[in-house]
Parts: C-alpha cells; sequence; structure tokens
C-alpha cells in the first residue's frame, strides 16, 4: 500500500533535523492560520496560484528561490561548522551520512531550486516589459512552468523529514548513484525532484525565445533589443539544447535503478564515464544559463546609473552569443583527470580559454560605460562593481583549472570550490541582488531602503573572501572537497576562518530579509510615482509601477536601442491618447496549480515505490492537461474605457509632476 | 603574500618530485600571465568609478559617447594575445604532463598496481610478489609506474605532493606515473568522493632510499598474511579507517583480475570456491557470454586513451 514508505522513514533519532520540522511545522502552522485568519486563501488563489500573469509569475519564482537561499545556507554553514570542527581526531556534529547529504543537498538546492528560480523569475518579470509585450506566448504554460518547479521544491523539502536526500554529491555521479551502493530512496528524490523541475526548466526556455523571436514590439529588431532580453534569448537557447540531455541522462539513470538496466552500472556493459560525459554536457551550459542573463543585469545597471548607453553594445552581444556556443564544447575540462589523451584534454582546456576571451571583453564594456558617465553608487552599482572585481578573480582561477597541467592537482580540490564559488557567488548571487534591488520597485511600486541594501552587499562582498580565500589556499595545500574530517590540524584555521566568512554571509542574507521587511513596511514613503525610479533607458521604465496587468495600454514603436531614454529626451515619453483599444489578454487558471500537485504525487510514488500513488499522480497529470486543453474560454478582452480610465489615472498626476520639474522628472530627482 | 605562503604547508607549492615541479610551475606561469590583464582591470574599475562618481562634476561627462572602434580592437586584441600564449603554454604542457606517458630515466621503474575500495587503497607490486593497504614505498630518483582501478565506486588516485592526479573506476585502467625527488613520507589520498568512508581512504607514500624500500619490501614479507581469495574477499567488504597492512604473497594475476571482474549484483566469489584458482574470478558472477565480452571491451577503451 505505502511501497517503502513506513513510519521508520522519518528520522525521529537525528535531533537536528526534528528540530528543523519542529519549526517548519512552527512556521508552516503560523502561515496557515495567519492566512486562514486574514481570509487570504481566496485572494493567494485568484491573484496569484492561477495567475498567468508573467510578472506575478516572476514575482513567485523571485520568493521561491529566497526561500531556498535560506534552505541552500543552512546546509552550507552546517557544512561550515562541520568542517571547523572536524580536524585530527574530532568528528564533528554531523556524522558522514547526514554530512554527505548536506552537501549534496546544497549543491542541488543552490543550482536547481535558487539559482534556476531567481534567473527564471527574472526574465519573467523583465523580458515582456522590456520587449513592448502584453505577456510571453504561452502564459499558461508559464504558470505550469512554475508549478512543476514549485513540486520540485516540494519533493526536495520532503526528503529532509521523510526518508532521505542523496549522499552522492549534486550531479549524483554512478557507480555511487547506483542501486548497489545507494539503495535508499535518497537517489530517487534527486531524480524526481530534478526531473519535474527540468520539465518545467525546458518549457520556460521554449516559451522564452518564442516570446523574445516573435513578440517584440514593432521596429524592435534584434540589434535594438535590450541587452537583458539578448543574455535571456542566449540563455533560453541554452536551456532548450541542454536540459533534455539532463532529462535523459536522469531516465537512463532512474532505468537503471527501477528497471534493472545497465547504462551507467559497473557491470554488464555499463559505462559510468557515459553519465558523466552527458551530465556535463548538460552542466557546463547550465553554468552560462545562470550567468549570462546576470551579465545582462549588470550591462542594464551600469549603463542605467552611469547615465550613458552601454559600450560596445555590438561587442556585448556578439561576446554573448559567442559565450553560448563555446558554452557547448568544454565540458570535458570537468574531467581532465579521467585518462583522456593529452590531445583530447588540450583541446578541451583551450577551447575553456577561448570563453574567457567574449567575457574579458564584456568586462571591458562595463569598465567603458562607466568612463566618462555619472555614476551614481546605488545599491544596484555597488553589487555591480563587487561583481566586477570578484569575477575577474574567479575567471582568473578558472583559466587556471582550464589548463589540464594545473587542474590535474587542482582538480576536486577546495580550490576547485573557491573557484565557482567565486563565479557563482560573484557572478550569479551578486547579479540576482543587484537585479533585486534594480527591478524591486517595478514590481511592487516602491522602492527597497537603500540603507540595508549597503549593509547587505558589504557582509556579502567580505564574507564571500573571507569564507573562500581560505578554501582557495586550502586547495593547494591539498585538501580535497567532500571531506566529513581529516586528519591535518594544519588545516583547521582556515575552516575556522571560513566558517567566520560564511557568518559574515549570514548576516548579508539576513539583512537583505531586514531591508525587504523594512522597506515593504515603510512603503509608502519609497514609492515610485513615476515609473521611472532610477532614470532608467529601456521599455520596463516607460510603464507604471508595478506595470498594469495589461503591460502596455498602447503598443510601443521602437525607433532606438534605448527607446525610453530617446522618448525622454525628446519630450514625447508618456504618451496620452485620445482613444485606447480594447485589449486581448489571457485568463487565470488553476490547471497550472493542479497540474504541480498532481506531478508532486506522482514524484512521491514513485520515489517510494507507492505505485497507485504515481500512477494517480499521472493520470492527473495528463487528465487535467487534457482538460485543459478542450477549454475554450481562455482569453477575454479589456473593455478600451477600462484601459483609459487606468491610464488616466497614472498619467495626470504624472504629466503635472514633468510639468514642475521638467521632463526628466526621475532622474533629476534622483541625480 | 609570499612569505604568507612561504609560512603555510602549502603541499601542491612545495613539491617533490619532477611531475609535480612541472605542474607548480605551470600554475605560477598561468598566474602570472593573467595578472597582467587582470590586475589593470580591478584597478580601473576602481579608479573609474571613483573618478567618474555622479558628485564629481569636474570629470568629464559623455553621455552619448558609446563606441570606439579603436577601444574595442584593443579590448578584443588583448585577452586574444593572452589566450594564443596561454593556448601554447597548454598544448606543450599538457603533452608533457600527460599522466599516461612514462618518465624518461635510466633507472629502472618500480609498478604499483592500485585499486581503489570501500574505503582504503590496496597496492600490489608485481615485480615483488608483496601488497599493501594503505601504505606504498618507493625509492626516490626511480620512476614509479602506477596502474590504477577500482574494485568499487569511482575514486581518484591522488600524492599532491608528487603531482598529478587521476581517477580510478572499475573496469577500466588508469595509469599514472610519478617521481620522488626528495625522501619523506607524503599524504596520498582519494580525492574524488566515493561515500560515506571516504574521509578516511587516505595513505602514505613513502620515498625513500633503495635501502630504505629493500627493507620495507622485507617487512612485506615478512608479514604473516597473504592476500588470497578468501583475504581478498573479507577485504573487499566496505571498511572504515583501516590501519596499514602488509602481504607476503598475493595471488597471481589479481590486479587483472579486479579489472575484468563482474562487479554487479554479484561481487566476484560471491561463493567462492574452496581452494579454487584465482583466474576463475573474473568467471564468476558472469552470467553471460556478453558480460566479458563488455568488460574486455572496456579494458580496449582505457588503453585506446593511452
Amino acid at each position: 500500500m505505502f511501497g517503502k514508505l513506513s513510519l521508520s522513514s522519518i528520522p525521529f533519532d537525528q535531533p537536528i533535523v526534528m528540530g528543523t520540522l519542529l519549526m517548519v511545522a512552527i512556521g508552516g502552522a503560523a502561515l496557515f492560520g495567519g492566512i486562514t485568519y486574514f481570509r487570504k486563501w481566496g485572494y493567494l488563489w485568484n491573484e496569484w496560484f492561477t495567475t498567468v500573469d508573467h510578472k506575478k509569475i516572476g514575482v513567485m519564482y523571485v520568493i521561491l528561490a529566497l526561500v531556498m537561499l535560506l534552505r541552500g545556507f543552512a546546509d552550507a554553514i552546517m557544512m561550515r561548522g562541520q568542517q571547523a570542527l572536524a580536524a585530527g581526531g574530532a568528528q564533528g556534529y554531523l556524522p558522514p551520512h547526514h554530512f554527505d547529504q548536506i552537501f549534496s543537498a546544497h549543491g542541488t538546492i543552490m543550482i536547481f531550486f535558487m539559482a534556476m528560480p531567481f534567473i527564471v523569475g527574472l526574465m519573467n518579470l523583465v523580458v515582456p516589459l522590456q520587449i513592448g509585450a502584453r505577456d510571453v506566448a504561452y502564459p499558461f504554460l508559464n504558470s505550469l512552468s512554475f508549478w512543476l518547479t514549485a513540486s520540485g521544491v516540494v519533493l526536495i523539502m520532503l526528503s529532509l523529514f521523510v526518508g532521505e536526500f542523496s549522499t552522492t554529491g549534486w550531479l549524483a555521479y554512478p557507480p555511487l548513484s547506483e542501486l548497489q551502493f545507494s539503495p535508499g530512496v535518497g537517489v530517487d528524490y534527486y531524480i524526481w525532484a530534478l526531473q519535474l523541475s527540468g520539465l518545467g526548466t525546458t518549457l520556460s526556455g521554449i516559451n522564452f525565445i518564442v516570446t523574445i523571436l516573435r513578440m517584440r514590439a514593432p521596429g524592435m529588431t534584434l540589434m535594438k533589443m535590450p541587452v537583458f532580453s539578448w543574455t535571456a534569448l542566449v540563455t533560453n537557447v541554452l536551456i532548450v539544447a541542454a536540459f533534455p540531455v539532463l532529462t535523459v541522462t536522469l531516465a537512463l539513470l532512474g532505468a537503471d535503478r527501477y528497471l534493472g538496466m545497465h547504462f551507467f552500472t559497473n557491470d554488464l556493459g555499463g559505462n559510468a564515464m557515459m553519465y558523466v560525459n552527458l551530465i556535463w554536457i548538460w552542466g557546463h551550459p547550465e553554468v552560462y544559463i545562470l550567468v549570462l542573463p546576470c551579465f545582462g543585469v549588470f550591462s542594464e545597471i551600469i549603463s542605467t546609473f552611469s547615465g550613458k548607453p552601454l559600450f560596445g553594445y555590438k561587442s556585448m552581444v556578439w561576446a554573448t552569443v559567442a559565450i553560448g556556443g563555446l558554452s557547448f564544447l568544454v565540458w570535458l575540462h570537468h574531467f581532465f583527470t579521467m585518462g583522456s589523451g593529452a590531445n583530447v584534454n588540450a583541446f578541451f582546456g583551450i577551447a575553456t580559454m577561448v570563453i574567457s576571451i567574449p567575457t574579458g571583453v564584456k568586462v571591458f564594456n562595463w569598465l567603458f560605460t562607466m568612463y566618462r558617465g555619472r555614476v551614481r553608487f546605488t545599491v544596484p552599482v555597488l553589487w555591480t562593481i563587487g561583481f566586477m572585481v570578484t569575477f575577474v578573480i574567479g575567471g582568473m582561477t578558472g583559466v587556471l583549472l582550464a589548463v589540464p597541467g594545473a587542474d590535474f592537482v587542482l582538480h576536486n580540490s577546495l580550490f576547485l570550490i573557491a573557484h565557482f564559488h567565486n563565479m557563482i557567488i560573484g557572478g550569479v548571487v551578486f547579479g540576482c541582488l543587484a537585479a533585486l534591488n534594480f527591478w524591486f520597485p517595478k514590481a511592487t511600486g516602491f522602492k527597497l531602503e537603500e540603507r540595508w541594501g549597503k549593509w547587505s552587499f558589504w557582509c556579502w562582498l567580505v564574507g564571500f573572501y573571507v569564507a573562500f580565500v581560505p578554501l582557495y589556499l586550502l586547495g593547494f595545500m591539498g585538501a580535497t572537497r567532500r571531506m566529513q574530517h581529516y586528519d591535518n590540524v594544519a588545516w583547521q584555521p582556515y575552516f575556522v576562518v571560513a566558517l567566520i566568512g560564511a557568518v559574515i554571509i549570514m548576516a548579508g542574507i539576513g539583512f537583505t530579509v531586514l531591508q525587504i521587511a523594512v522597506s515593504i513596511r515603510n512603503r509608502d514613503s519609497n514609492r515610485d510615482l513615476t515609473g521611472d525610479p532610477w532614470g532608467g533607458r529601456t521599455l520596463e521604465w516607460a510603464t507604471s509601477s508595478p506595470a498594469p496587468f495589461y503591460n502596455f495600454a498602447v503598443e510601443p514603436q521602437i525607433t532606438e536601442l534605448d527607446q525610453f531614454w530617446a522618448d525622454k529626451e525628446h519630450k514625447r515619453a508618456y504618451p496620452r491618447h485620445a482613444h485606447y483599444a480594447d485589449i486581448h489578454m489571457p485568463r487565470n487558471t488553476g490547471v497550472g496549480v493542479v497540474m504541480g500537485g498532481f506531478a508532486t504525487l506522482l514524484g512521491f510514488g514513485l520515489i517510494w515505490h507507492i505505485w497507485w500513488l504515481a500512477i494517480l499522480g499521472l493520470v492527473g497529470m495528463v487528465g487535467s492537461f487534457v482538460v485543459r486543453a478542450y477549454d475554450r474560454d481562455v482569453d477575454y478582452y479589456v473593455p478600451g474605457a477600462e484601459v483609459e480610465k487606468i491610464e488616466r489615472e497614472r498619467l495626470v498626476p504624472l504629466h503635472k509632476l514633468i510639468d514642475q520639474v521638467g521632463a526628466a522628472p526621475a532622474e533629476q530627482k534622483v541625480a | 603574500m609570499a612569505v604568507f605562503l612561504a609560512g603555510c604547508n602549502m603541499e601542491v607549492l612545495s613539491p617533490k618530485g619532477d611531475v609535480g615541479m612541472h605542474e607548480k610551475n605551470l600554475i605560477l606561469i598561468a598566474l602570472g600571465l593573467m595578472s597582467v590583464v587582470v590586475i589593470p582591470v580591478i584597478v580601473l574599475t576602481l579608479w573609474f568609478a571613483w573618478r567618474y562618481r555622479a558628485s564629481n562634476t569636474k570629470a568629464t561627462y559623455a553621455p552619448k559617447w558609446s563606441h570606439s572602434t579603436r577601444i574595442e580592437a584593443v579590448m578584443w586584441g588583448i585577452p586574444c594575445v593572452i589566450i594564443a600564449i596561454l593556448a601554447v603554454i597548454t598544448w606543450r604542457s599538457t603533452h608533457a604532463l600527460d599522466p599516461y606517458k612514462p618518465l624518461v630515466s635510466d633507472v629502472k621503474p618500480v609498478t604499483i598496481e592500485a585499486v581503489a575500495m570501500d574505503w582504503k587503497w590496496l597496492f600490489i607490486y608485481p615485480d615483488y610478489g608483496v601488497a599493501s593497504v594503505n601504505q606504498i614505498a618507493f625509492p626516490v630518483d626511480t620512476p614509479v609506474n602506477f596502474r590504477i582501478t577500482s574494485a568499487t565506486v569511482m575514486n581518484a588516485f591522488f600524492i599532491p605532493q608528487l603531482g598529478s592526479q587521476i581517477y580510478a573506476m572499475a573496469g577500466m585502467q588508469t595509469k599514472l606515473h610519478l617521481i620522488a625527488r626528495e625522501s619523506g613520507d607524503y599524504d596520498g589520498l582519494s580525492s574524488n568522493y566515493s561515500g560515506a568512508g571516504f574521509s578516511d581512504m587516505r595513505f602514505k607514500a613513502i620515498a625513500t632510499s633503495q635501502q630504505g624500500f629493500q627493507d620495507w619490501l622485507a617487512k612485506a614479507k615478512a608479514s604473516a598474511a597473504t592476500l588470497d581469495l578468501p583475504t581478498y574477499q573479507a577485504l573487499e567488504q566496505p571498511s572504515e579507517k583501516v590501519p596499514v597492512s602488509y602481504y607476503a604473497t598475493v595471488a597471481p594475476d589479481l590486479f587483472e583480475d579486479i579489472l575484468h571482474k563482474d562487479m554487479g549484483g554479484n561481487p566476484a566469489g560471491d561463493k567462492p570456491t574452496e581452494g579454487a584458482p584465482m583466474k576463475d574470478m573474473s568467471m564468476q558472477g558472469m552470467p553471460t557470454h556478453e558480460g566479458v565480452a563488455v568488460a574486455a571491451s572496456h579494458n580496449d577503451h582505457a588503453k585506446a586513451a593511452e
């Protein structure tokens, strides 16, 4: 009836897990009770859970990412604590089985359920606005993507309390991840959480490619498209090319575990090297899937706050495209030590270094955007400058690791760990937090407090160096990754410093949470009445904050790269129209959330071998989709009169303001 | 910085053999070369940000300036030049440091067969007929030829102070060639996570004089233990923090048998036949003929990589 699931699957004997469960239960009950008490279920369901509005879906992605950042960071600081303690004969406080789950969960969560949702959330929030579209191409698919991601999150969070998580690292290399060596449900949680969320990501990729290629405002040729949208386009092409590889790879591993096949086993013709190749054919582009949109974010920010167009826009676009293409030619650099010949290793090493050329060009682009600008040191700019300094250091260590001869002594060491955290924190996390500060007013209608944002930035920046410079050094000392304990007590001071760094980062995360909380409380004093709080250059700032659900009352006409900037310059921004046409909009639907729910049941059933539940989940998913497919009532028209009313409410006071302070109110105000 | 680095024991940066020395120099050259562009970029970033801060109204403001063919040529050109130089270095060093390439030396090499197990290292000296767990010895100034495989999941064989590491994979043989120029006890480890007992999967690599090596071999020879089939099967069971042990004799071709073994659900010798010759081991647990063929092709694959 319940497959492998029994009461003993819940780790009652582990006080850390049970304590967490208790806290989650109390927190969950409080949240549930609060929503019920304030009668917000209807609001949540109607306005958020069933929404197909890209902006709201974007906000939900970002909230999900921030919550998972807390979970992933809790894992991180537990690891740092363990390694700070477990020197010499000491064993620390985490036994291997628990420690191994924690580092596996940390990597999996941070990449798949923190960074990915954040990036997809940002693209959701910004891309349609930036290209002058009313929504994404497939609004329902977008909702489904989100809820599939959420179902992956539910499964991975459940693994903490019901059963166990994988102990095989974030990429689950076989044969360790095969049934013979990992008979528990941990790897199955890993497989199904990733399969469901990966499906969501692939669908998002398709959705955004179509959106960007087909729904740009009239006149916006590709070379007049804002650079963030360009990076989003390349990223989504990478998603569509790479994620199916992940899906197939995990399906093959699943076939080994569920159907007794031998794709990657030690026996009967299995070949683990195949898995390692396949997973990195997805895994390396994944790095660029995460970081390219962040490059876009930094480009927008540095140009906006320098009061200049981006230097070398065409270079930037071509550099982005080049990086996207090259990212598929370098996967083998993740395993130079597998015994490929010197020719193969040298080829992949050099191909990897070649990527640093377009990346270097980008850095110069940002540099010369500041040159002869008027740089305003807002929170997004601090993140950007922190990124530029940090990222080039990570780039240097990355190119070093791309030299096979150097990699032979640094592979799998803490030097490698420091390197990729240098890129992921310095590039992706800084980028996401910069974007959060930059576009927050567009999503909510009010700005984030600068003060706590600056505190957060400095803690993250300092904390990063304090946490990861010791790891670089430990790598040179021969310290390898994933050690539950180590004998060499000379390493311990470095691990203690790294722990201190993690605590400083924790303060940074705390300040971000505080910043959001304080900003929500003080929202009335931070209102963005113009829709253009920073002196923006691109279309998303032309509309109100938060943007109306239809984004643009009248389709914008594009003649310039920095269209909104040009409009402000020529005093034709915020046009008042005599006539507003009806607007065609998609209707909200609960099918996405229902399918996500069934997907969770499917995953849970498969993980625990509860076959009836798995069948129920699958039939439910397919059934809901069929029902949706026959639903003809999926859209409606907003009457022109209603649009006019909404626009008038915004534009009449706005024009008064403009008449008072000049053509570009926001820019004046900020400067 | 240099003083600071000298103060602690940077194993990778204080190599005791040719391979490690070459790799250390490679690391320093590559870092030096990249610093040529990285340090100016960091300085320029901070300088531009400060110089062109909004409050500094004395600085030139060019709100429309966004293109300069000359600057763009330079910013594509400089990285291209650096990477071109680095590419040449990479091509040469990758061939010079190919772990499969035997080291050039007049001294006859010592061959050591290394087997990663859950969670210890088994070492076999085929030329001397002895074996050991979690410890190896070899003479200084003598090339050591490692043949490496795994009896379990993937691991990596690594002695940081001597240089390169390489994966240990079941059904496959990888090769590594190292040499020590100074005697000493060097830490060896698995650098690829392999499960619960991974952290203790460490061994000592003793580089010693010719006499010291002979003494070590004699000590192994004097051991009461012999590595026959039952002993091997007992050793194959997962164990952690395994103390050093020596075996006076080793079943012939044990390494080959481990290499060709069918790992599957039937660990070799699940039901050992009393007194069965070790040769037969590879046939046990191989239910089909295909298994044999495939196992053989693995071997070819690893060889093809040479």
